[in-house]
């Protein structure tokens, strides 16, 4: 009979401490129920709906938005293109070139007032808001003002009329802009790794006479393989959905078409907000929902959870 | 000496490799305050003549499309506005809830903290249309400052899984003993947290309110998407529509308005860089 109540005593008790935990997780587990939670699958359930202009006539649809995007929208396939290249190519600054800015700054440069200066500069672009990042772009590139035109002028070279529009100019800015960006994320990462190094080990390989380009190839990027992994993998599923900096320098959807530079994630804002037809563009939005739930999952997969919060331990 | 000359080369090569792209946003901040105070508009790098002119918007009325403003400060405003939601919901809500999963044993605890690794990962701004439409379903668009409200709490939601996170590593870091002993003085789990625990923590909680304000004063994309009358435009907003609806761009204005608008994030940034830096480690996701 005793030990009942005392089961039943200490049921209360044990229920008292989770309504308190709920209690203050409440406000938070709204929050990611109302703005993550129904808008995912509102995204879902808008991409068999028909909504043009207003969310009140929203008709079902059934897979016809699909239908669209794979066989008849003729913009897909180059999208698709433009976004291969687009990832194929930033993400080898954003997580091969960042590993050299982090590398020289952190080890190369011997005096570490000039490193960690120069890891401040590189920070610039990210820290930068959006807008007025687009504004120095769209000064640099003004065909008559900017300073990259007159530079290829005194060079000799011929400057395109416009750098928004003309191909190859307008990918190459593309890339550039987002580059500037990117950079410094797997620079923090990197360096922050580079630092937990002992350097004992580093010693050692200079007393055998290791050059510094020798110390970086044979130590540093096979102890960094996990950060450069992590970093790839991460910086992947964000360019694949970011599409911020390029809206702000192109603005609108027909400029951005000229230039071809309409990645993905940025036809379906377009469609969204500027063609306000939202229920084919939450289509094109679920693929990359897709792909990023199962490159998530496949990172939970490789990288475990420890790894995934603690990106930059390194194993020695 | 031979030597001396080759280390000095690859010195110069390795120093370029970081340094020379570098130049370019390096020049384009040396223009932005050139241009500022600069009469002409500045072809290459040159200022000619020094005036204040550009910066007549703090006194003078603007000229905006169909509408005016009497001066930039109602925009100002709205950006503070902005800011001022966000800051104390996302305080509010990421160090109640950092507390309960640093502190508490609650069923699910666990898949919580997966999940909020996962929405870390998760790019949100793909979901913008469906967030547009949970605005209208809650009356928060297209109706004057609440369409204001509705950005701030979709910035609140947006950064909340990463505040959370920073948070709870802080409250990690609290030793146990300090709790039981409030606890055996006869504190509630509630005033342990708001007496106690809070003020230990308050680095974290400036790092995260900071964070917010920034984030807050820095968004563009979803406030130029939902944001559609005039009047209530954050300063972001009106800047990206000075250059999208003038073909001709006046480009001391424009640069004399950037530069001002981004004292505050420089200030913030050079106050707290050390912090920031930690939360960048933990990673805001961004291209």
């Amino acid at each position: 009979m005793n030990k009942i109540l005392e089961a039943l005593t200490l049921g209360r008790e044990e229920m008292k401490k989770y309504v308190i935990a709920y209690l203050f997780l409440f406000p938070f587990l709204l929050t990611v129920a109302l703005f993550w939670i129904k808008p995912l699958l509102d995204t879902v359930y808008l991409s068999f709906c028909e909504a043009k202009y207003t969310f009140s006539n929203m008709k079902f649809v059934g897979l016809r938005n699909y239908e669209w995007m794979i066989s008849k929208d003729i913009y897909v396939p180059n999208v698709f293109k433009v976004t291969v290249m687009y990832v194929g190519t930033v993400i080898i600054i954003n997580a091969f070139y960042s590993f050299l800015i982090a590398f020289i700054t952190t080890y190369y440069i011997k005096r570490e007032v000039i490193g960690v200066a120069l890891r401040m500069l590189w920070l610039i672009p990210r820290i930068l808001p959006t807008i007025v990042y687009a504004i120095l772009w769209l000064w640099l590139i003004d065909p008559e003002m900017g300073p990259i035109n007159l530079m290829m002028k005194a060079l000799g070279l011929k400057p395109p009329l416009s750098w928004l529009i003309q191909r190859p100019y307008s990918w190459i800015l593309m890339i550039v802009v987002n580059g500037f960006v990117g950079a410094s994320w797997g620079m923090i990462i990197y360096s922050a790794a580079i630092k937990s190094i002992p350097t004992d080990i580093i010693n050692a390989a200079k007393i055998d006479g290791a050059t510094e380009f020798q110390i970086m190839r044979y130590i540093y990027v096979p102890l960094l393989k996990w950060p450069i992994l992590f970093v790839t993998a991460w910086q992947t599923l964000s360019l694949l959905s970011s599409y911020g900096e390029i809206l702000a320098i192109w603005g609108d959807f027909g400029t951005a078409r000229a230039g071809d530079v309409v990645t993905w994630a940025l036809y379906s804002y377009y469609k969204a907000f500027s063609i306000n037809d939202y229920g084919y563009a939450s289509a094109l939005a679920m693929i990359l929902v897709v792909i990023g739930i199962a490159l998530t999952f496949i990172y939970f997969r490789i990288f475990g959870f420890k790894r995934l919060v603690q990106p930059s331990r390194v194993e020695v | 000496m031979r030597r001396k000359v080759k280390n000095l080369l690859i010195n110069i090569v390795v120093y370029s490799i970081i340094m020379v792209p570098l130049a370019i946003p390096m020049l384009g901040i040396a223009w932005l305050i050139a241009q500022s105070f600069s009469e002409k508009v500045i072809v290459g790098l040159l200022p000619s003549g020094f005036t204040f002119d550009h910066f007549s918007f703090l006194w003078k009325q603007i000229k905006f499309g169909t509408k005016t403003y009497p001066n930039i400060w109602p925009v100002v405003r709205n950006s503070l506005f902005l800011c001022l939601i966000m800051v104390p919901m996302e305080v509010l809500i990421s160090s109640s809830a950092a507390y309960a999963l640093s502190r508490m044993k609650a069923p699910g605890r666990g898949t919580i903290m997966n999940f909020i690794v996962f929405l870390h990962a998760f790019p949100g701004v793909l979901m913008l249309m469906a967030l547009l439409y949970l605005l209208v379903q809650m009356g928060l668009y297209g109706k004057g400052i609440l369409t204001l409200i509705g950005v701030a709490l979709v910035k609140v939601a947006l950064n909340v899984p990463m505040s959370v996170w920073i948070l709870k590593g802080f409250f990690d870091g609290i030793p146990w003993e300090l709790e039981w002993a409030a606890l055996v003085d006869g504190c509630t789990k509630f005033q342990v947290w708001r007496k106690v625990l809070l003020p230990v923590i308050k680095p974290g909680i400036s790092a995260i309110a900071i964070f917010s304000f920034m984030s807050g004063w820095g968004e563009w994309l979803i406030a130029y998407t939902y944001l559609r009358d005039p009047e209530y435009y954050t300063f972001p907003v009106l800047l990206s529509s000075l250059i999208y609806e003038f073909r001709f761009v006046n480009w001391g204005l424009l640069a004399a308005m950037s530069l001002f608008y981004i004292i505050p994030t420089l200030v913030m940034y050079a106050l707290t860089q050390k912090t920031l830096l930690r939360i960048q480690l933990v990673g805001a996701v961004k291209g």
